[in-house]
Protein backbone atom coordinates (compact mmCIF):
# COMPACT_ATOMS: atom_id res chain seq x y z
CA UNK A 1 0.00 0.00 0.00
CA UNK A 2 1.26 3.45 -0.88
CA UNK A 3 1.82 5.69 2.44
CA UNK A 4 0.01 8.53 0.63
CA UNK A 5 -2.99 6.03 -0.02
CA UNK A 6 -3.45 5.38 3.83
CA UNK A 7 -6.59 8.15 4.52
CA UNK A 8 -8.84 6.83 6.84
CA UNK A 9 -12.12 8.85 7.18
CA UNK A 10 -13.55 6.56 10.24
CA UNK A 11 -11.93 7.36 13.71
CA UNK A 12 -12.80 4.72 16.89
CA UNK A 13 -10.85 4.25 20.40
CA UNK A 14 -8.70 1.56 20.60
CA UNK A 15 -10.44 0.32 24.01
CA UNK A 16 -14.14 -0.43 21.69
CA UNK A 17 -12.03 -2.60 19.79
CA UNK A 18 -10.91 -4.39 23.39
CA UNK A 19 -14.36 -4.79 24.20
CA UNK A 20 -14.96 -5.57 20.62
CA UNK A 21 -12.82 -8.63 20.94
CA UNK A 22 -13.19 -9.85 24.34
CA UNK A 23 -17.40 -10.05 23.09
CA UNK A 24 -16.17 -12.63 20.39
CA UNK A 25 -13.49 -14.36 22.77
CA UNK A 26 -16.62 -14.72 24.73
CA UNK A 27 -18.55 -16.54 22.02
CA UNK A 28 -15.61 -18.81 20.60
CA UNK A 29 -13.50 -20.16 23.79
CA UNK A 30 -15.74 -20.56 27.00
CA UNK A 31 -12.70 -20.72 28.91
CA UNK A 32 -12.08 -17.30 28.69
CA UNK A 33 -13.67 -15.09 31.98
CA UNK A 34 -13.16 -11.55 32.18
CA UNK A 35 -12.57 -9.49 35.28
CA UNK A 36 -13.09 -5.48 36.14
CA UNK A 37 -12.09 -3.26 38.90
CA UNK A 38 -14.90 -0.98 38.70
CA UNK A 39 -14.46 0.65 34.80
CA UNK A 40 -16.86 -2.17 32.90
CA UNK A 41 -18.06 0.85 31.11
CA UNK A 42 -14.80 2.98 30.36
CA UNK A 43 -13.10 -0.94 29.43
CA UNK A 44 -16.21 -1.71 27.20
CA UNK A 45 -16.91 -4.79 28.62
CA UNK A 46 -20.25 -4.62 29.09
CA UNK A 47 -20.84 -6.41 26.20
CA UNK A 48 -18.97 -9.59 27.43
CA UNK A 49 -20.23 -8.92 30.82
CA UNK A 50 -24.00 -8.69 29.93
CA UNK A 51 -23.63 -12.00 27.52
CA UNK A 52 -21.24 -14.38 29.65
CA UNK A 53 -22.52 -13.10 33.59
CA UNK A 54 -21.20 -16.82 35.08
CA UNK A 55 -17.85 -16.03 33.30
CA UNK A 56 -17.57 -12.39 34.44
CA UNK A 57 -16.29 -11.04 38.08
CA UNK A 58 -16.69 -7.67 39.23
CA UNK A 59 -13.81 -7.05 41.12
CA UNK A 60 -14.91 -3.62 42.56
CA UNK A 61 -11.79 -0.93 43.47
CA UNK A 62 -9.43 -3.77 44.82
CA UNK A 63 -7.18 -4.95 41.78
CA UNK A 64 -4.62 -6.26 44.05
CA UNK A 65 -7.28 -8.96 44.91
CA UNK A 66 -8.36 -8.65 41.24
CA UNK A 67 -4.99 -9.80 40.10
CA UNK A 68 -4.62 -12.31 42.70
CA UNK A 69 -8.28 -14.23 41.60
CA UNK A 70 -7.25 -13.89 38.14
CA UNK A 71 -4.34 -16.04 38.90
CA UNK A 72 -6.31 -18.49 41.02
CA UNK A 73 -8.94 -18.51 37.72
CA UNK A 74 -6.02 -19.91 35.29
CA UNK A 75 -5.65 -23.19 38.18
CA UNK A 76 -8.78 -25.00 36.65
CA UNK A 77 -7.60 -23.91 32.74
CA UNK A 78 -9.82 -20.91 32.53
CA UNK A 79 -8.38 -17.77 30.55
CA UNK A 80 -8.86 -14.65 32.71
CA UNK A 81 -9.04 -11.02 31.21
CA UNK A 82 -8.40 -8.54 33.81
CA UNK A 83 -9.71 -5.07 32.71
CA UNK A 84 -9.16 -1.69 34.22
CA UNK A 85 -6.95 1.96 33.75
CA UNK A 86 -3.15 1.09 32.58
CA UNK A 87 -2.19 3.11 35.72
CA UNK A 88 -4.26 0.14 38.20
CA UNK A 89 -3.31 -2.52 36.31
CA UNK A 90 0.48 -2.05 36.63
CA UNK A 91 2.00 0.22 39.14
CA UNK A 92 -0.86 -0.52 41.46
CA UNK A 93 -0.73 -4.06 41.83
CA UNK A 94 2.88 -5.00 40.58
CA UNK A 95 3.85 -7.11 42.76
CA UNK A 96 0.49 -8.98 42.60
CA UNK A 97 1.57 -9.44 39.01
CA UNK A 98 5.07 -10.30 39.76
CA UNK A 99 4.60 -13.15 42.12
CA UNK A 100 1.45 -14.58 41.58
CA UNK A 101 1.51 -14.04 37.49
CA UNK A 102 4.74 -13.66 36.07
CA UNK A 103 6.75 -16.00 38.19
CA UNK A 104 3.98 -18.80 38.88
CA UNK A 105 3.10 -18.20 35.02
CA UNK A 106 -0.08 -17.88 34.82
CA UNK A 107 -2.21 -17.81 32.05
CA UNK A 108 -3.60 -14.04 32.79
CA UNK A 109 -4.00 -11.53 30.02
CA UNK A 110 -3.80 -8.08 31.88
CA UNK A 111 -5.50 -5.27 29.53
CA UNK A 112 -5.30 -1.85 29.91
CA UNK A 113 -6.80 1.11 29.01
CA UNK A 114 -6.74 4.75 29.28
CA UNK A 115 -2.62 4.69 28.90
CA UNK A 116 -0.07 7.38 28.05
CA UNK A 117 -0.83 11.20 27.71
CA UNK A 118 -4.19 11.00 25.39
CA UNK A 119 -6.25 9.72 28.17
CA UNK A 120 -5.84 13.92 28.45
CA UNK A 121 -8.01 15.62 31.40
CA UNK A 122 -7.72 13.15 34.33
CA UNK A 123 -4.15 14.42 34.56
CA UNK A 124 -0.78 12.83 35.41
CA UNK A 125 -2.18 10.25 38.24
CA UNK A 126 -3.81 8.53 35.89
CA UNK A 127 -2.09 9.11 32.71
CA UNK A 128 1.07 6.21 33.11
CA UNK A 129 3.84 6.45 30.85
CA UNK A 130 5.73 3.79 32.86
CA UNK A 131 3.86 0.86 31.80
CA UNK A 132 5.86 -0.64 29.30
CA UNK A 133 8.94 -0.13 31.31
CA UNK A 134 7.39 -1.93 34.15
CA UNK A 135 5.69 -4.98 32.83
CA UNK A 136 8.93 -5.16 30.11
CA UNK A 137 10.71 -5.70 32.76
CA UNK A 138 9.26 -8.53 34.03
CA UNK A 139 10.43 -12.39 33.29
CA UNK A 140 8.03 -14.13 31.46
CA UNK A 141 5.89 -11.19 30.21
CA UNK A 142 4.71 -10.34 26.78
CA UNK A 143 4.02 -7.08 26.04
CA UNK A 144 1.67 -5.35 23.61
CA UNK A 145 0.91 -1.77 22.45
CA UNK A 146 -1.59 -2.03 18.92
CA UNK A 147 -1.98 1.28 16.93
CA UNK A 148 -5.94 0.64 16.08
CA UNK A 149 -9.57 -0.39 16.96
CA UNK A 150 -8.82 -3.16 14.45
CA UNK A 151 -5.35 -3.57 15.50
CA UNK A 152 -6.70 -3.85 19.54
CA UNK A 153 -9.57 -6.02 18.35
CA UNK A 154 -7.19 -8.66 16.58
CA UNK A 155 -4.51 -8.27 19.20
CA UNK A 156 -7.36 -9.03 21.78
CA UNK A 157 -7.88 -12.17 20.11
CA UNK A 158 -4.32 -13.59 19.19
CA UNK A 159 -3.18 -13.09 23.03
CA UNK A 160 -5.55 -15.87 23.84
CA UNK A 161 -4.00 -18.20 21.77
CA UNK A 162 -0.69 -17.03 23.60
CA UNK A 163 -0.18 -19.43 26.75
CA UNK A 164 1.52 -17.09 29.21
CA UNK A 165 0.76 -13.37 30.54
CA UNK A 166 0.42 -10.73 28.75
CA UNK A 167 -0.14 -6.76 29.05
CA UNK A 168 -1.93 -5.64 26.66
CA UNK A 169 -1.67 -1.46 26.63
CA UNK A 170 -4.64 0.52 24.56
CA UNK A 171 -6.15 3.94 24.89
CA UNK A 172 -9.18 5.84 25.63
CA UNK A 173 -9.56 9.08 22.18
CA UNK A 174 -11.20 7.82 19.45
CA UNK A 175 -8.11 7.57 16.86
CA UNK A 176 -7.86 7.20 12.78
CA UNK A 177 -8.35 3.36 11.84
CA UNK A 178 -6.10 2.54 9.22
CA UNK A 179 -5.74 -1.39 9.75
CA UNK A 180 -8.16 -3.46 8.90
CA UNK A 181 -10.22 -6.47 10.55
CA UNK A 182 -8.89 -9.10 8.74
CA UNK A 183 -5.30 -8.12 8.84
CA UNK A 184 -3.66 -10.97 10.58
CA UNK A 185 -2.26 -9.87 13.94
CA UNK A 186 1.16 -12.37 14.87
CA UNK A 187 2.68 -11.62 18.21
CA UNK A 188 6.45 -10.68 18.54
CA UNK A 189 5.84 -9.86 14.34
CA UNK A 190 6.15 -6.19 13.53
CA UNK A 191 3.69 -4.86 10.75
CA UNK A 192 5.81 -3.04 7.89
CA UNK A 193 3.48 -0.08 7.20
CA UNK A 194 6.39 1.50 4.31
CA UNK A 195 9.12 0.83 2.78
CA UNK A 196 12.01 3.45 2.06
CA UNK A 197 15.47 4.07 2.14
CA UNK A 198 16.63 7.07 4.51
CA UNK A 199 15.24 6.46 7.78
CA UNK A 200 13.55 3.94 10.05
CA UNK A 201 10.68 5.22 12.44
CA UNK A 202 9.67 2.48 14.46
CA UNK A 203 6.34 3.27 16.52
CA UNK A 204 3.91 1.64 19.12
CA UNK A 205 0.31 1.99 19.85
CA UNK A 206 -1.62 5.35 18.76
CA UNK A 207 2.59 7.04 17.76
CA UNK A 208 2.22 4.73 14.40
CA UNK A 209 -1.02 7.01 13.39
CA UNK A 210 1.52 10.23 14.00
CA UNK A 211 4.50 7.95 12.14
CA UNK A 212 2.51 7.50 8.99
CA UNK A 213 1.77 11.17 9.04
CA UNK A 214 5.70 12.13 9.19
CA UNK A 215 6.54 9.62 6.43
CA UNK A 216 4.10 11.31 4.19
CA UNK A 217 5.60 14.82 5.19
CA UNK A 218 9.12 13.72 4.44
CA UNK A 219 8.24 11.86 1.60
CA UNK A 220 6.78 15.19 -0.08
CA UNK A 221 9.91 16.99 1.43
CA UNK A 222 12.10 13.95 -0.45
CA UNK A 223 12.83 11.46 2.37
CA UNK A 224 11.49 8.00 2.04
CA UNK A 225 11.05 6.02 5.75
CA UNK A 226 10.66 2.49 6.82
CA UNK A 227 7.81 2.07 8.98
CA UNK A 228 7.34 -0.41 11.26
CA UNK A 229 4.57 -0.81 13.59
CA UNK A 230 6.14 -2.74 16.85
CA UNK A 231 2.53 -3.79 18.18
CA UNK A 232 4.54 -6.22 20.00
CA UNK A 233 7.60 -4.82 22.44
CA UNK A 234 8.59 -7.94 24.34
CA UNK A 235 9.11 -10.60 22.34
CA UNK A 236 10.44 -7.46 20.17
CA UNK A 237 11.16 -8.61 16.34
CA UNK A 238 14.85 -7.76 16.50
CA UNK A 239 14.91 -9.30 12.62
CA UNK A 240 12.56 -6.69 11.46
CA UNK A 241 14.64 -4.25 13.34
CA UNK A 242 18.05 -5.28 12.06
CA UNK A 243 16.67 -5.68 8.54
CA UNK A 244 15.48 -2.24 8.61
CA UNK A 245 18.10 -0.28 9.80
CA UNK A 246 20.58 -2.16 8.12
CA UNK A 247 19.73 -0.73 5.06
CA UNK A 248 18.57 2.78 6.32
CA UNK A 249 21.87 3.18 8.77
CA UNK A 250 19.46 5.36 11.03
CA UNK A 251 16.02 5.23 13.80
CA UNK A 252 13.69 7.01 14.99
CA UNK A 253 11.49 5.02 17.73
CA UNK A 254 8.49 6.81 19.16
CA UNK A 255 6.31 6.20 21.60
CA UNK A 256 3.51 7.49 24.39
CA UNK A 257 5.74 6.62 27.21
CA UNK A 258 8.39 7.88 29.09
CA UNK A 259 11.97 7.78 27.41
CA UNK A 260 13.35 4.97 29.76
CA UNK A 261 12.31 1.33 29.60
CA UNK A 262 10.04 1.78 26.64
CA UNK A 263 9.98 0.88 22.73
CA UNK A 264 13.12 3.16 21.84
CA UNK A 265 15.20 1.48 25.02
CA UNK A 266 13.92 -2.09 23.67
CA UNK A 267 15.28 -1.25 19.90
CA UNK A 268 18.43 0.32 21.31
CA UNK A 269 18.98 -3.02 23.06
CA UNK A 270 19.15 -4.79 20.07
CA UNK A 271 20.66 -2.37 18.25
CA UNK A 272 23.67 -1.86 20.69
CA UNK A 273 24.62 -5.52 20.79
CA UNK A 274 24.10 -6.10 16.67
CA UNK A 275 24.06 -3.04 14.95
CA UNK A 276 25.04 -0.19 16.39
CA UNK A 277 23.46 3.12 14.72
CA UNK A 278 22.03 6.40 15.34
CA UNK A 279 18.90 6.50 17.37
CA UNK A 280 16.53 9.21 18.40
CA UNK A 281 13.62 8.91 20.85
CA UNK A 282 10.45 10.49 20.43
CA UNK A 283 9.00 10.04 24.41
CA UNK A 284 7.96 11.74 27.14
CA UNK A 285 10.96 13.48 28.35
CA UNK A 286 11.56 11.55 32.42
CA UNK A 287 7.80 13.36 33.11
CA UNK A 288 4.69 13.02 34.57
CA UNK A 289 1.86 14.57 31.99
CA UNK A 290 -1.13 16.95 33.55
CA UNK A 291 -4.49 18.04 32.22
CA UNK A 292 -5.53 18.35 28.88
CA UNK A 293 -6.96 17.40 25.61
CA UNK A 294 -4.89 14.49 24.20
CA UNK A 295 -3.29 16.12 20.85
CA UNK A 296 -2.24 19.23 22.60
CA UNK A 297 -0.79 16.68 25.19
CA UNK A 298 1.11 15.49 22.51
CA UNK A 299 2.15 18.57 20.99
CA UNK A 300 3.30 19.78 24.18
CA UNK A 301 5.54 16.39 25.23
CA UNK A 302 7.52 16.47 22.11
CA UNK A 303 5.37 13.67 20.80
CA UNK A 304 3.96 15.78 17.59
CA UNK A 305 3.89 14.81 13.82
CA UNK A 306 6.08 17.93 13.43
CA UNK A 307 8.41 16.01 16.28
CA UNK A 308 9.00 12.81 14.50
CA UNK A 309 9.59 14.93 10.82
CA UNK A 310 12.06 16.86 12.82
CA UNK A 311 13.53 13.69 14.92
CA UNK A 312 13.87 12.51 11.50
CA UNK A 313 16.17 14.79 9.64
CA UNK A 314 18.38 14.84 12.63
CA UNK A 315 18.95 11.40 12.97
CA UNK A 316 19.64 11.61 9.13
CA UNK A 317 22.63 13.84 9.62
CA UNK A 318 23.69 11.86 12.44
CA UNK A 319 24.28 8.81 10.26
CA UNK B 1 -3.59 -47.33 66.00
CA UNK B 2 -6.12 -44.45 65.82
CA UNK B 3 -5.93 -41.86 62.74
CA UNK B 4 -5.30 -39.06 65.37
CA UNK B 5 -2.23 -40.74 66.80
CA UNK B 6 -1.17 -41.49 63.20
CA UNK B 7 -1.32 -37.98 62.68
CA UNK B 8 0.29 -37.05 65.43
CA UNK B 9 3.00 -39.19 64.44
CA UNK B 10 3.16 -37.77 61.33
CA UNK B 11 3.48 -34.46 62.57
CA UNK B 12 6.19 -35.52 64.91
CA UNK B 13 8.16 -36.50 61.83
CA UNK B 14 7.30 -33.02 60.21
CA UNK B 15 8.81 -31.65 63.01
CA UNK B 16 11.89 -33.77 62.68
CA UNK B 17 12.44 -32.95 58.90
CA UNK B 18 11.74 -28.95 59.52
CA UNK B 19 14.42 -28.73 62.05
CA UNK B 20 16.71 -30.70 59.97
CA UNK B 21 16.50 -28.71 56.28
CA UNK B 22 16.31 -25.72 58.13
CA UNK B 23 19.79 -26.44 60.15
CA UNK B 24 21.11 -28.29 57.15
CA UNK B 25 20.43 -25.16 54.57
CA UNK B 26 21.69 -22.91 57.78
CA UNK B 27 18.45 -20.56 56.65
CA UNK B 28 14.94 -21.06 56.88
CA UNK B 29 11.95 -20.39 58.97
CA UNK B 30 11.49 -22.91 61.96
CA UNK B 31 8.87 -21.36 64.18
CA UNK B 32 5.99 -21.17 62.16
CA UNK B 33 6.63 -24.62 60.85
CA UNK B 34 6.94 -26.07 63.40
CA UNK B 35 3.46 -24.47 64.87
CA UNK B 36 1.69 -25.72 61.96
CA UNK B 37 2.96 -28.89 61.59
CA UNK B 38 -0.25 -30.40 63.68
CA UNK B 39 -2.17 -28.68 60.95
CA UNK B 40 -0.40 -30.19 57.46
CA UNK B 41 -0.53 -33.28 59.13
CA UNK B 42 -4.10 -33.55 59.77
CA UNK B 43 -4.76 -31.92 56.07
CA UNK B 44 -2.99 -33.78 54.05
CA UNK B 45 -3.54 -36.94 55.97
CA UNK B 46 -7.34 -36.73 56.22
CA UNK B 47 -9.07 -33.63 55.39
CA UNK B 48 -7.53 -33.05 51.47
CA UNK B 49 -8.76 -35.26 48.90
CA UNK B 50 -6.04 -35.57 46.29
CA UNK B 51 -4.04 -37.48 43.82
CA UNK B 52 -0.04 -37.23 44.75
CA UNK B 53 0.99 -39.60 42.73
CA UNK B 54 -0.38 -37.80 39.44
CA UNK B 55 0.00 -33.88 39.96
CA UNK B 56 -2.73 -32.04 37.97
CA UNK B 57 -1.97 -28.24 38.10
CA UNK B 58 -5.69 -27.92 37.51
CA UNK B 59 -6.85 -30.27 40.24
CA UNK B 60 -9.70 -31.28 38.18
CA UNK B 61 -11.51 -33.27 41.14
CA UNK B 62 -9.26 -32.31 43.64
CA UNK B 63 -9.47 -30.07 46.87
CA UNK B 64 -6.65 -27.62 46.77
CA UNK B 65 -4.02 -25.81 48.90
CA UNK B 66 -2.37 -22.60 48.92
CA UNK B 67 0.12 -21.55 51.31
CA UNK B 68 0.02 -17.59 51.38
CA UNK B 69 2.54 -17.08 54.22
CA UNK B 70 5.20 -18.97 52.01
CA UNK B 71 8.20 -18.37 54.51
CA UNK B 72 7.22 -21.54 56.13
CA UNK B 73 7.46 -23.74 53.44
CA UNK B 74 9.31 -26.45 55.46
CA UNK B 75 6.42 -27.51 56.91
CA UNK B 76 4.67 -28.06 53.38
CA UNK B 77 7.62 -29.34 51.48
CA UNK B 78 7.77 -32.03 54.25
CA UNK B 79 4.41 -33.19 54.04
CA UNK B 80 4.29 -32.91 50.29
CA UNK B 81 7.01 -35.34 50.16
CA UNK B 82 5.59 -38.11 53.14
CA UNK B 83 2.81 -37.74 50.76
CA UNK B 84 4.51 -38.77 47.77
CA UNK B 85 4.22 -35.57 45.69
CA UNK B 86 8.23 -36.10 45.44
CA UNK B 87 10.99 -38.33 47.30
CA UNK B 88 12.00 -37.43 50.31
CA UNK B 89 15.40 -37.81 50.10
CA UNK B 90 14.82 -34.11 48.32
CA UNK B 91 14.04 -32.71 51.15
CA UNK B 92 17.88 -32.32 52.12
CA UNK B 93 18.61 -30.13 49.24
CA UNK B 94 15.97 -27.36 50.84
CA UNK B 95 17.87 -23.43 49.83
CA UNK B 96 20.59 -25.29 47.97
CA UNK B 97 21.74 -23.99 44.30
CA UNK B 98 19.67 -25.84 41.87
CA UNK B 99 17.10 -26.98 43.79
CA UNK B 100 13.29 -27.65 43.35
CA UNK B 101 12.88 -26.90 46.98
CA UNK B 102 13.17 -23.13 47.07
CA UNK B 103 13.10 -20.56 50.12
CA UNK B 104 9.99 -19.75 49.17
CA UNK B 105 7.41 -22.44 47.26
CA UNK B 106 7.09 -21.79 43.58
CA UNK B 107 6.03 -23.08 40.33
CA UNK B 108 9.36 -22.18 38.59
CA UNK B 109 10.83 -25.31 39.54
CA UNK B 110 7.57 -27.76 38.46
CA UNK B 111 7.47 -29.23 41.93
CA UNK B 112 4.45 -31.18 41.85
CA UNK B 113 2.51 -30.05 44.72
CA UNK B 114 2.55 -26.46 44.61
CA UNK B 115 0.29 -24.55 41.96
CA UNK B 116 1.29 -20.94 42.81
CA UNK B 117 4.51 -18.76 44.04
CA UNK B 118 4.14 -17.44 47.26
CA UNK B 119 5.99 -15.52 50.01
CA UNK B 120 5.70 -11.47 49.02
CA UNK B 121 2.15 -12.00 51.80
CA UNK B 122 -0.82 -11.23 51.56
CA UNK B 123 -1.88 -12.64 48.21
CA UNK B 124 -2.72 -16.34 48.69
CA UNK B 125 -6.76 -15.32 49.69
CA UNK B 126 -7.17 -13.37 46.63
CA UNK B 127 -5.64 -16.46 44.86
CA UNK B 128 -7.76 -19.12 45.84
CA UNK B 129 -10.64 -16.85 45.79
CA UNK B 130 -10.21 -17.72 41.67
CA UNK B 131 -9.25 -21.28 42.17
CA UNK B 132 -12.83 -21.28 44.15
CA UNK B 133 -14.33 -19.58 41.30
CA UNK B 134 -13.07 -22.09 38.35
CA UNK B 135 -14.07 -24.97 40.35
CA UNK B 136 -17.31 -23.09 40.48
CA UNK B 137 -17.86 -22.99 36.91
CA UNK B 138 -16.55 -26.09 35.81
CA UNK B 139 -18.87 -28.13 38.54
CA UNK B 140 -16.10 -29.24 40.59
CA UNK B 141 -16.82 -29.93 43.70
CA UNK B 142 -13.12 -29.93 45.08
CA UNK B 143 -12.69 -27.54 48.32
CA UNK B 144 -10.19 -25.01 48.33
CA UNK B 145 -7.75 -24.39 51.26
CA UNK B 146 -5.43 -21.57 52.83
CA UNK B 147 -2.74 -20.82 55.56
CA UNK B 148 -2.31 -17.55 56.28
CA UNK B 149 -0.17 -16.40 59.08
CA UNK B 150 -1.39 -13.59 61.28
CA UNK B 151 1.02 -11.33 60.90
CA UNK B 152 0.06 -11.62 57.22
CA UNK B 153 -3.54 -9.99 57.60
CA UNK B 154 -1.76 -7.21 58.54
CA UNK B 155 -1.50 -6.70 54.39
CA UNK B 156 -4.33 -5.05 52.69
CA UNK B 157 -4.65 -6.86 49.78
CA UNK B 158 -6.35 -9.79 52.30
CA UNK B 159 -8.99 -7.73 53.41
CA UNK B 160 -10.00 -7.11 49.96
CA UNK B 161 -9.76 -10.48 49.32
CA UNK B 162 -11.68 -11.06 52.43
CA UNK B 163 -14.79 -8.78 50.98
CA UNK B 164 -14.59 -10.22 47.57
CA UNK B 165 -15.09 -13.57 48.55
CA UNK B 166 -18.47 -13.50 50.06
CA UNK B 167 -19.75 -10.57 47.89
CA UNK B 168 -19.26 -13.77 45.75
CA UNK B 169 -20.67 -16.23 47.53
CA UNK B 170 -17.54 -18.07 47.66
CA UNK B 171 -18.38 -21.39 49.77
CA UNK B 172 -16.08 -23.97 48.87
CA UNK B 173 -12.82 -22.33 50.14
CA UNK B 174 -11.54 -22.98 53.55
CA UNK B 175 -9.00 -20.11 55.05
CA UNK B 176 -7.20 -20.76 57.85
CA UNK B 177 -5.07 -18.25 60.10
CA UNK B 178 -2.26 -19.19 61.79
CA UNK B 179 -3.18 -17.51 64.77
CA UNK B 180 0.36 -17.84 67.10
CA UNK B 181 0.92 -14.08 67.87
CA UNK B 182 4.40 -14.06 66.77
CA UNK B 183 5.88 -12.15 63.75
CA UNK B 184 9.64 -11.22 63.18
CA UNK B 185 9.49 -8.13 64.83
CA UNK B 186 7.69 -9.07 68.25
CA UNK B 187 4.17 -10.14 69.06
CA UNK B 188 1.51 -9.36 66.47
CA UNK B 189 -0.36 -7.37 69.23
CA UNK B 190 2.59 -5.14 69.76
CA UNK B 191 3.67 -4.44 66.11
CA UNK B 192 0.29 -4.20 64.20
CA UNK B 193 -2.46 -5.16 66.32
CA UNK B 194 -5.50 -7.20 64.64
CA UNK B 195 -8.24 -6.56 66.90
CA UNK B 196 -11.16 -8.53 67.20
CA UNK B 197 -10.57 -10.86 64.71
CA UNK B 198 -13.10 -13.00 64.95
CA UNK B 199 -15.15 -9.90 64.90
CA UNK B 200 -13.48 -8.58 62.13
CA UNK B 201 -14.37 -11.94 59.29
CA UNK B 202 -17.95 -12.35 60.91
CA UNK B 203 -18.50 -8.15 60.24
CA UNK B 204 -17.01 -9.45 56.60
CA UNK B 205 -19.48 -12.09 56.12
CA UNK B 206 -17.59 -15.25 56.48
CA UNK B 207 -18.81 -18.30 59.13
CA UNK B 208 -15.61 -18.30 62.02
CA UNK B 209 -14.31 -21.22 63.70
CA UNK B 210 -12.00 -21.38 66.08
CA UNK B 211 -9.67 -24.04 66.81
CA UNK B 212 -6.23 -25.29 69.20
CA UNK B 213 -3.87 -25.70 65.83
CA UNK B 214 -1.79 -28.06 68.19
CA UNK B 215 -4.29 -30.13 69.25
CA UNK B 216 -4.79 -32.85 66.50
CA UNK B 217 -8.18 -33.69 67.89
CA UNK B 218 -9.09 -30.40 67.80
CA UNK B 219 -7.68 -29.64 64.17
CA UNK B 220 -9.58 -32.71 63.63
CA UNK B 221 -12.70 -32.14 64.55
CA UNK B 222 -12.55 -28.32 63.22
CA UNK B 223 -11.79 -28.75 59.82
CA UNK B 224 -14.71 -31.99 59.80
CA UNK B 225 -16.72 -28.89 60.90
CA UNK B 226 -15.63 -26.39 58.15
CA UNK B 227 -16.84 -28.65 55.76
CA UNK B 228 -19.92 -29.19 56.97
CA UNK B 229 -20.45 -25.53 56.39
CA UNK B 230 -19.51 -24.70 53.14
CA UNK B 231 -22.08 -24.93 50.22
CA UNK B 232 -24.37 -22.05 51.74
CA UNK B 233 -23.31 -19.13 49.98
CA UNK B 234 -20.34 -18.27 52.64
CA UNK B 235 -16.07 -18.75 53.03
CA UNK B 236 -15.19 -20.18 55.71
CA UNK B 237 -12.28 -19.15 58.13
CA UNK B 238 -10.35 -20.85 61.38
CA UNK B 239 -9.04 -18.71 63.44
CA UNK B 240 -6.35 -21.67 65.03
CA UNK B 241 -4.12 -21.03 67.72
CA UNK B 242 -0.52 -21.89 67.56
CA UNK B 243 2.63 -22.38 69.85
CA UNK B 244 5.34 -20.45 67.39
CA UNK B 245 8.21 -22.98 67.71
CA UNK B 246 5.56 -25.73 69.08
CA UNK B 247 7.13 -28.98 70.05
CA UNK B 248 10.46 -28.03 70.39
CA UNK B 249 10.68 -26.14 74.11
CA UNK B 250 13.68 -23.44 73.30
CA UNK B 251 11.58 -22.27 69.97
CA UNK B 252 8.65 -21.91 72.40
CA UNK B 253 7.38 -18.76 73.73
CA UNK B 254 9.24 -16.06 72.16
CA UNK B 255 9.37 -14.88 68.18
CA UNK B 256 13.21 -15.32 67.75
CA UNK B 257 12.72 -18.53 66.13
CA UNK B 258 10.56 -16.83 63.24
CA UNK B 259 13.53 -17.05 60.72
CA UNK B 260 16.59 -18.50 62.46
CA UNK B 261 18.56 -21.74 61.93
CA UNK B 262 19.35 -23.68 64.35
CA UNK B 263 23.08 -24.76 65.02
CA UNK B 264 24.33 -28.02 65.61
CA UNK B 265 24.25 -28.05 69.16
CA UNK B 266 20.52 -26.74 69.44
CA UNK B 267 19.36 -29.05 66.19
CA UNK B 268 20.40 -32.55 68.71
CA UNK B 269 18.51 -31.06 71.56
CA UNK B 270 15.30 -30.56 69.10
CA UNK B 271 15.80 -33.70 67.99
CA UNK B 272 16.06 -35.47 71.28
CA UNK B 273 12.62 -33.76 71.70
CA UNK B 274 10.91 -35.21 68.83
CA UNK B 275 10.16 -38.53 68.11
CA UNK B 276 11.56 -40.46 64.97
CA UNK B 277 7.99 -41.99 63.66
CA UNK B 278 7.96 -42.78 59.88
CA UNK B 279 11.68 -42.42 59.42
CA UNK B 280 14.23 -39.58 58.56
CA UNK B 281 15.47 -38.93 55.27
Amino acid sequence: MNLQDFNPTEEKDTRSGFGAGLAELGKRDDRVVALCADLIGSLKMNAFADTYPDRFFQAGVAEANMIGMAAGLTIGGKIPYTGTFANFSTGRVYDQIRQSVAYSKKNVKICASHAGLTLGEDGATHQILEDIGLMRMLPNMCVINPCDYYQTYNATLAINEWDGPVYLRFGRPKWPMFTTKDQPFVIGKAWKINDGQDVTIIATGHMVWYAILAAKELENQGVTCDILNMHTIKPIDRDAILDSVSKTKCVVTAEEHNIHGGLGDAVAQVLSQNFPAPQEYIAVNDSFGESGKPKDLLKKYGLDVSDIVRASKKVLERK
Amino acid sequence: MSNTQQLENLASQIRRDIVRMVHSASSGHPGGSLGCADFFSALYGSVMRFDASNFDMDAKGEDVFFLSNGHISPVWYSTLARHGYFPVSELGTFRQIDTRLQGHPTTAEHLPGIRMASGSLGQGLSVAIGAALAKRINGDDGIVYTLHGDGELQEGQIWEAAMSAPHHKIDNLIATVDYNNRQIDGDVSDVLSLGDLNAKWVAFGWIVLESEGNNMQSVVDTFAKAKSLLGQGKPVVVLMKTEMGAGVDFMMGTHKWHGVAPNDEQLARALEQLEETVGDY
